[in-house]
C-alpha cells in the first residue's frame, strides 16, 4: 500500500473524497437441495484512494468483480469486510441518518441507457426526483436546476416533456449523466458507459464526461472492459481479476508497461488500427474458472503462460514495484 | 469469378429502405469486412442475402449470385440447398441463437443430416470433429451438455462450429465478438481466420469495431444509413480515409487521439426513417459540406483504391477535393 500511505500524509485540502481498504464481499449461495451453501467471493480485499476531479478507471473482463465493487461503492449493498470510508466518514460505522446523507455524494450512470430509464416517466419528472427527496427547492427552483443541467449535457429544452422511447441511445445515456448529475455528487461510479453506444456517439459521451469532470470537479470511478477508453479517461487505473486486483497504479505508469501477466495479455488482446500499436499475442487458454470452485494459490495460474508450482500454492500479495502495485510471484523474472 | 457477387441489393420495409442499392463483391480466400454502426444496414444486408427477411420486408436486387449460380431467380428449395451448406452465418448473440432446450450435438447433427445425409454414428463422429476443430476441450462431454452450460466463449465456438459443419464456400459473421470479453474475442477471430484459411473460405465480417478489421480484414466496405460510402483495401483505408464518414468514424475512437483531451465527434445522429436528407445521406452531419451535396445524391466514385459515395472525396491529407 505505498502510495496510499503516501496519499495519507498530504494535507486536508487534497484529501480523497473516498478510501476503500481492504473491501470485499461475499455473497452465500444455495447449491440445491442437501447439498448446503458456498460461499462466493466476489470482491476480495480491494483497496484504492480516489481523489477530487480524478478519475480511476476499472478494468477487468465479466466476472471479475467490477460491478460488484460499484454496488459496494454506491451503498446498494453493504460491504461483508474492510473499510470504505467517503468524505471522511466510515461507512460501517455510520448511522442511518449519516448513510442517508452519504447517498447523494455518490450516484451512478449504468451500461444499458435502454434499461436504466424508466419508460413511463418524462424526462423532467426524472430529473425532479432526486431533488424532490433530498432538496427543500420549491417547483419552479427545481425546473430552473434541471433546464440548467439539461444545457450543460447538450439536451434541448423541448425534451423536458418527452419520454424515453423517443431519444436514440446516446441521448439516452445524457439523460442518465444529468440524472446523475442533478445533486452535484462528489463521486460518480459509471459501469461501462459508453460500451452499449456507437464509436461515434461513444466519444461525444466521453467528451461530456471529461467536460463536467473540468466544470464541476467531479472524482470519477470508470468501470470498463475497453482498454483505449480506459487510456483515455483514467487517471489511476486498477485492473481486476477474479474479485482481487492484480494491477493499481497511475495510468501512465501501467499503460507504458503492463507488469502483471494479465494485464499484459489483456492488453495484448484488445485489437488496433495501427500496426505499431499492436503488441506480441500473450495468448491466453480457456476462460474464467468458476467462481463455485476458485483455484487455489493465484487464481490466475490457470490461464497465466506463465504459472509455475508455486503459483498454485501461494496466493500473491499486491507489492509495490515500479511505481504501482502488483499481485504476482514472478514480476522481476518474466519482465527482464 | 467472384464467389459472391451482389449489385444493387436494396430491402424496404414499407416507405422506408433499409438498405439501398448496396453491391459488392467476396472472392474465394477472402476476408470482407463490413464496418457501420447501429442502423446503417449491414445487418439486414446479410439477412436479405441468407434469405432471412420475412413480409412486410421486400428484397430486391440486379444480381445475386453465388459461386455461379443465382440466387435471385432460384426456387426457395434450390436456395435451401445453397444456405445452410455453403453459405453459412453466425450470429452476434450466440446463447440466444442456440435451441435452449435441444442438446449442443442434437443441433450441431442436424445439420449434417439434412445438408450431408450422415447417419446417426457417422454424423456424431463428425460433430466430435467439429469440437475439436473449433478448440472445445472434452469434445464427447460438451455433445450432451445444453447450452445454459457453456459459457459466451463456448457457445460461440458451438456456433461456428454449427455454421462450418457442411464446410461452407462463404461464412458470415455478423457481430461475432461483440458480446465477449476481450482474451476471448481474440481466442474466436483468431480461430476464425485459421479456418478461413485452412477451408479457403470467403468470410464476410460484420462489426462496428474498426480495429477488428484492421487487423485481419483484406477490404473493407463502409455502410451509412443503408448504403455502401466506401469501399477500400486494408490498411490503406486507415491511412487514407477517402470519405469524410470514414474519416470521422476513425477519429472518434480514443485510440486514434491519443494525448488529446477532446475526442473529434461527429454531430448529431444516423438519420432514421423520417429525417433522411435528400441529397446526400450524411449532408447534415458533414463538416465539409457544400450546397450541392445538400440537393444531390452523390454516386459511388471511383477512388484510388476504391470507391467513395462523395462529391468531393478526400486527398492523401484528408482534405476534401473542393479544396
Amino acid at each position: 500500500m505505498a502510495d496510499l500511505q503516501t496519499d495519507m500524509a498530504t494535507p486536508m485540502n487534497d484529501a480523497a473524497v473516498m478510501i476503500a481498504r481492504e473491501l470485499s464481499r461475499h455473497y452465500t449461495v444455495s447449491r440445491g437441495f442437501l447439498r448446503g451453501h458456498a460461499t462466493v467471493k466476489a470482491l476480495n480485499n480491494v483497496s484504492f484512494m480516489l481523489h477530487a476531479g480524478k478519475t480511476l478507471a476499472v478494468v477487468g473482463e465479466s466476472g471479475s468483480g467490477k460491478s460488484t465493487l460499484a454496488r459496494q461503492l454506491t451503498l446498494v449493498e453493504q460491504p461483508s469486510g474492510g473499510s470504505l470510508q467517503i468524505g471522511g466518514v466510515e461507512i460501517a460505522n455510520a448511522s442511518s441518518a449519516q448513510l442517508k446523507a452519504l447517498r447523494p455524494t455518490v450516484q451512478m450512470v449504468f451500461q444499458s441507457p435502454y434499461a436504466s430509464l424508466n419508460p413511463r416517466k418524462q424526462i423532467g419528472t426524472m430529473l425532479d426526483e432526486p431533488l424532490k427527496l433530498n432538496t427543500t427547492l420549491d417547483a419552479r427552483a427545481r425546473e430552473a436546476r434541471i433546464r440548467a443541467m439539461m444545457d450543460k449535457v447538450g439536451l434541448r429544452h423541448e425534451h423536458y416533456e418527452r419520454y424515453p422511447h423517443m431519444f436514440s441511445g446516446g441521448q439516452r445515456q445524457r439523460i442518465a449523466i444529468a440524472r446523475a448529475m442533478m445533486l452535484q455528487p462528489r463521486i460518480v461510479v459509471a459501469d461501462e458507459p459508453t460500451s452499449a453506444l456507437d464509436v461515434s456517439i461513444q466519444a461525444q459521451i466521453l467528451n461530456l464526461f471529461m467536460d463536467l469532470q473540468q466544470e464541476l470537479g467531479t472524482a470519477y470511478v470508470f468501470i470498463s472492459h475497453n482498454l483505449s477508453v480506459v487510456e483515455h479517461v483514467a487517471d489511476d487505473v486498477m485492473v481486476m481479476y477474479f474479485g482481487s486486483t492484480v494491477e493499481y497504479g497511475s495510468k501512465t505508469a501501467v499503460f507504458a508497461q503492463p507488469l502483471h501477466p494479465y494485464t499484459r495479455a489483456l492488453m495484448s488482446a484488445t485489437p488496433a488500427i495501427h500496426k505499431q500499436d499492436r503488441q506480441i499475442k500473450v495468448k491466453l487458454v480457456g476462460e474464467l474458472p468458476s467462481p463455485l470452485n476458485p483455484p487455489s494459490g493465484c487464481a490466475f495460474h490457470t490461464r497465466c503462460p506463465y504459472a509455475v508450482e508455486h503459483c498454485k500454492t501461494e496466493v500473491p500479495l499486491l507489492r509495490p514495484i515500479d511505481g504501482r502495485l502488483v499481485a504476482c510471484h514472478r514480476v522481476e523474472e518474466i519482465t527482464s | 469469378m467472384s464467389l459472391l457477387h451482389i449489385q444493387n441489393l436494396s430491402v424496404s420495409f414499407g416507405a422506408f429502405r433499409a438498405v439501398n442499392h448496396v453491391s459488392f463483391d467476396v472472392n474465394r480466400g477472402e476476408i470482407l469486412g463490413i464496418v457501420g454502426e447501429s442502423g446503417s444496414g449491414k445487418s439486414v444486408t446479410m439477412l436479405a442475402l441468407m434469405g432471412l427477411i420475412d413480409a412486410p420486408g421486400v428484397v430486391s436486387a440486379d444480381a445475386l449470385g453465388f459461386d455461379g449460380q443465382d440466387l435471385l431467380h432460384a426456387s426457395n428449395a434450390q436456395k435451401r440447398k445453397i444456405i445452410g451448406r455453403d453459405v453459412a452465418m453466425i450470429f452476434q448473440d450466440a446463447l440466444s441463437s442456440l435451441n435452449p432446450a435441444y442438446t449442443v450435438g442434437a443441433q450441431l447433427m442436424e445439420t449434417l443430416k439434412l445438408h450431408l445425409k450422415l447417419s446417426g454414428a457417422a454424423a456424431k463422429k463428425r460433430a466430435l470433429d467439429l469440437l475439436d476443430m473449433v478448440e472445445i476441450p472434452d469434445a464427447r462431454a460438451r455433445l450432451a451438455a445444453y447450452p445454459h452450460q457453456l459459457s459466451g466463449g463456448m457457445s460461440q465456438r458451438v456456433m461456428i462450429a454449427m455454421a462450418i459443419a457442411c464446410n461452407p464456400k462463404l461464412l458470415i459473421a455478423d457481430e461475432p465478438t461483440t458480446a465477449l470479453d476481450v482474451t476471448v474475442q481474440a481466442q474466436i477471430m483468431a480461430l476464425l481466420v485459421n479456418l478461413q484459411k485452412q477451408n479457403d473460405m470467403g468470410l464476410i465480417l460484420i462489426t462496428h469495431d474498426l480495429a477488428v478489421i484492421a487487423e485481419v480484414a483484406h477490404r473493407v466496405a463502409v455502410m451509412y444509413a443503408g448504403e455502401v460510402v466506401e469501399t477500400s483495401p486494408v490498411p490503406d483505408i486507415f491511412n487514407t480515409p477517402r470519405h469524410p464518414y470514414t474519416q470521422a468514424l476513425l477519429t472518434s475512437i480514443p485510440e486514434h487521439s491519443k494525448g488529446a483531451a477532446r475526442l473529434a465527434t461527429l454531430p448529431g445522429v444516423v438519420p432514421g426513417q423520417y429525417d433522411r436528407p435528400r441529397g446526400c445521406l450524411l449532408s447534415p452531419r458533414c463538416p465539409y459540406v457544400q450546397p450541392r451535396c445538400v440537393d444531390e445524391h452523390p454516386d459511388l466514385y471511383t477512388t484510388p483504391g476504391g470507391t467513395a459515395r462523395c462529391f468531393f472525396a478526400l486527398d492523401d491529407g484528408g482534405r476534401p477535393s473542393h479544396g
